[in-house]
């Protein structure tokens, strides 16, 4: 530690400025928790917007709830913790060095991931169809405020998709890297930390899921709500 | 250097039992949200909903995301992270929850 | 400065004089080259920043708005709100010396993440020419606050780029955070705990807390702005029920702790200055430690106390109220150990000190007069008054760019490599502190006699005061133009610094040459001492040019 020289007496994996490759993992992995926390505070201002504006809107929420198809949003959070769970294995298949495990379970994490994204496509296209987009084209007659709910839900779930593709653009070049045998079970720092990326997509759906797809879902459409 | 503390436990091994066993928790608790959702409990809908939210992100973040198996740090940051989320909550409903009461 | 000589060899090539290429200085990694390129990017900042201070000025001068068109004038003050905050003070301290600095102190080689440091800087780069392009086109006068609805549906001007680039600037500010969090974790010598890091260094960590837990709220605010001005996806919009007091709530969770981003760093600045130019370890070090952290936390709790007057509930602004007092204890208990220091110290004059002075008196007056504004009653009537803008110039330019100036002349020969020529240096250090007292304590008389702020036009009753904070931002300017003039001549013709011209304690003075080498020290250090352990009998003379 103390006899540091810095042209040589490192291994090739640790940069100049760490001691150890212990030392530099952890650093890694602090950071990448660091980041996730500003994603959290990141979609947490949404989060208040929807609260607020539930809270006063509750009949139109309700009533703008009642026009998601849950299905598709159920099926797509089946999809999406599937995706975690192959995510999940191509990391443990990185700890073990096994390298064909994680070219599979990256490219399976890939493409549940286009699945999800593909039928967030075809839940789009049904709310331009029905003039839900906010916007001057807007309408749903009959109720007030329910423009505000839509904005939460196209606000929400585009930040959430884009960050799906973003995961699935990072992936691309971590697939190929895996594919030349980049990662070993003494280096995978990109895919664990890839990984914590991953799975934080995941938990931001699985409150987005409850909260505007079954938001009174036991009351029935625009009825009236006692909250 | 002296910040090290037993990072080894950072990236522990997990066995796959253990993924299998979060990922069919997640899957129940999806259809049970949905379900429930057709229940009609009053004011706890949104409770029981918020509930079973809160119980998915902990399993994904202690198992999927190692944090069980993280040193203190790494927890104390996660854990103060949704703390702050908290915070912002608090005290914005704060004013939003008392205005309602004196009318918008 | 002949008195000290260095311990240490003067052989190899400094950071400076390794490579003297273009493209050596714009893909470096170094933390120290990397802090220099965000020297000259803020120093250009605040010298347009001034100039539009300047104009604001020029115009009040007399009561009619003769110099400028009211729509100008408008957006005059916003565009010098945005570049000071987004693009002067909130980067000033913490990505020159900071960066800097921080891994100097810890006895570190590097930041953690090298790379993601040069990026923050790019990030910077391209948020300042989004912002000065829209500023090139014909400017924005939302104010810097860019408030709903008036941001969102009505301003005509160039919100859309302007916001574009405080948003882009965001990242950088939170790469800088997440790395000084990363690195103040994991990269200390060893035997440096927790309670031997330099408070320049507490300072710094509850910056960076702030700017993880912060910046993103109001990067998505200005996402929901967005996407209501450009795509029509409204949330603010009153005619659609939403409210546009909500984007105050998460714009000033947001920025309220920002004020603490620009003035933690400079609290951290400021007890070097004193611990090393007083000759003693500051006193209670631990509560000025704790306060830091204290200071970013409890900052989180008093957004409130921007909206008393927008609707916002009484019951929130009760409580935001008694929050918003609670900030000024950790504030206070530093400003009271600071003065402890000074108790019986062997108090230098020297130029660094000066601004510390400086800064003991002015942030005090920012503080006090900050609690006559969190008393919700009070504040209904100072509200948007000179009261408010002349309480925050004296935090920000009283305390934070005192806290600068205080350490870049302190650093500076360790960042040079020269000494800047002290009489001339001394001289603007009291016309700055002339200067900015003579601009900004008349505008306190002005806000409580009832002067709204951000109009182009006033009383005719109120122009002797206008005109005393005219002539004082004029002497402030002259202040603030000789060390941009002395600090840059010193390099070419100015002393060469020894390792530690001040004899001051810390690892950057004691371990590293003057200017460092690129990976700032040959061995790793080991710390055996408390920091400041300015022992009075192994005491030497301060250094007296």
């Amino acid at each position: 530690m103390s006899t540091h020289s810095v042209t040589a007496g490192n291994p090739a994996a640790v940069l100049h400025h760490f001691d150890t490759a212990e030392q530099q993992r952890d650093a890694a992995t602090l950071g990448m928790w660091l980041f996730l926390i500003t994603e959290v505070m990141f979609f947490g201002g949404f989060f208040t917007a929807y609260i607020c504006y539930r809270h006063y809107y509750y009949d139109a929420f309700v009533a703008a709830s009642h026009t998601l198809n849950i299905p598709l949003g159920a099926f797509n959070t089946a999809v999406l913790i599937c995706s975690s769970l192959t995510m999940a294995m191509a990391v443990h298949s990185a700890q073990l060095g096994q390298r064909k495990k994680i070219v599979t379970y990256l490219l399976l994490t890939m493409l549940l991931g286009a699945t999800f994204l593909g039928v967030k496509t075809i839940e789009y296209a049904d709310k331009f169809e029905h003039h839900h987009v906010p916007g001057p084209n807007f309408s749903f007659p009959g109720v007030e405020n329910a423009q505000l709910f839509f904005s939460l839900y196209f606000g929400m779930t585009g930040l959430h998709a884009a960050h799906m593709v973003v995961g699935i653009g990072v992936m691309i070049p971590m697939l190929l890297a895996a594919m030349k045998g980049k990662y070993t079970s003494d280096y995978y720092t990109p895919v664990e930390n890839f990984g914590l990326y991953w799975h934080f997509v995941d938990i931001v759906w699985i409150f987005l899921f409850p909260l505007l797809y079954l938001l009174g879902g036991h009351l029935t459409p625009g009825g009236g709500a006692h909250h | 250097m002296s910040a090290q503390n037993g990072s080894g436990e950072t990236h522990h091994i997990v066995p796959v039992k253990a993924y299998l066993g979060v990922f069919a928790f997640l899957m129940v608790m999806t259809v049970v949200t949905v379900v429930v959702s057709w229940v009609d409990l009053g004011i706890f809908n949104t409770l029981v909903a918020m509930l079973i939210a809160v119980a998915k992100a902990i399993a994904v973040v202690m198992i999927f995301m190692h944090v069980r198996w993280a040193n203190k740090l790494a927890r104390l940051f996660v854990a103060g992270g949704f703390f702050w989320l908290l915070l912002l909550f608090v005290l914005v409903m704060m004013d939003y929850f008392q205005r309602a009461t004196l009318g918008f | 400065m002949s008195t000290v000589s260095s311990t240490i060899p003067e052989a190899k090539p400094n950071y400076l004089t390794s490579d003297f290429s273009i493209k050596s200085w714009l893909l470096t990694t170094d933390h120290k080259r990397i802090g220099i390129l965000y020297l000259i990017s803020i120093s250009l900042m605040f010298l347009l920043g001034g100039i539009l201070a300047g104009l604001i000025r020029l115009e009040l001068l007399t009561p009619t708005g003769d110099v400028f068109q009211p729509e100008n004038y408008n957006k005059i003050f916003t565009m010098h709100g945005v570049v000071m905050i987004f693009f002067f003070l909130i980067p000033s301290i913490p990505a020159t010396l900071g960066n800097f600095l921080i891994p100097l102190m810890i006895g570190a080689r590097d930041l953690a993440f090298p790379r993601i440091n040069l990026l923050s800087w790019y990030i910077y780069l391209v948020g300042g020419v989004l912002t000065l392009s829209a500023m090139a086109l014909g400017g924005v006068d939302t104010g810097w606050t860019f408030y709903t609805p008036y941001s969102s549906t009505y301003s005509n001007t160039y919100v859309m780029l302007t916001a574009l680039g405080v948003f882009v600037s965001g990242f950088s500010s939170i790469l800088t955070g997440l790395n000084f969090i990363v690195t103040i974790h994991r990269m200390r010598a060893p035997g440096l705990t927790w309670f031997r890091l330099p408070l320049f260094v507490w300072g710094h960590y509850a910056t960076s807390l702030i700017m993880i837990l912060g910046t993103p709220v109001v990067a998505v605010t200005i996402l929901l702005v967005a996407l209501e001005r450009g795509l029509r996806i409204g949330f603010f919009d009153p005619a659609l029920g939403g409210d546009p007091v909500l984007f105050q709530h998460l714009f000033w969770f947001y920025s309220h702790p920002a004020v603490y981003i620009m003035i933690l760093p400079g609290m951290g600045v400021q007890s070097e200055l004193i611990a090393a130019m007083s000759r003693k370890k500051v006193f209670g070090y631990e509560v000025v430690a704790i306060s830091s952290v204290a200071i970013a936390v409890i900052g989180f709790l008093v957004w409130g106390h921007h909206m008393f007057v927008s609707s916002q509930s009484w019951y929130a602004g009760l409580v935001f109220s008694f929050l918003s007092f609670l900030v000024a204890v950790p504030s206070a208990i530093k400003v009271f150990n600071w003065t402890a220091t000074l108790y019986r110290g062997s108090n230098a004059f020297l130029t660094p000190m000066l601004y510390a002075y400086g800064f003991i008196g002015l942030f005090t007056i920012g503080g006090l007069t900050g609690l006559f504004l969190s008393a919700m009653g009070l504040d209904v009537h100072m509200h948007d008054t000179y009261f408010v803008v002349a309480h925050f110039h004296y935090v920000m330019v009283g305390g934070a760019i005192m806290a600068f100036l205080g350490g870049l002349h302190f650093w500076w020969p360790k960042m040079t490599g020269r000494m800047y020529y002290e009489p001339l240096a001394r001289l603007s250090a009291v016309l700055i502190f002339v200067g900015f007292n003579l601009t900004f304590f008349p505008q306190f008389i002005l806000g409580y006699l009832g002067m709204p702020r951000r109009y182009h036009a006033y009383p005719e009753e109120f122009q002797v005061l206008n005109v005393l904070s005219t002539a004082g931002a004029t002497v402030l300017a002259i202040g603030y133009l000789f060390p941009a003039t002395y600090l840059l001549y010193s390099l070419f013709k100015g002393e060469k610094a020894p390792a530690n011209p001040w004899n001051a304690k810390g690892l950057e003075w004691e371990q590293a040459p003057s200017p460092p080498p690129t990976f700032n020290f040959d061995h790793t250090p080991e710390v055996h001492e408390p920091a400041y352990a300015y022992a009075p009998e192994k005491e030497k003379e301060v250094v007296h040019s």
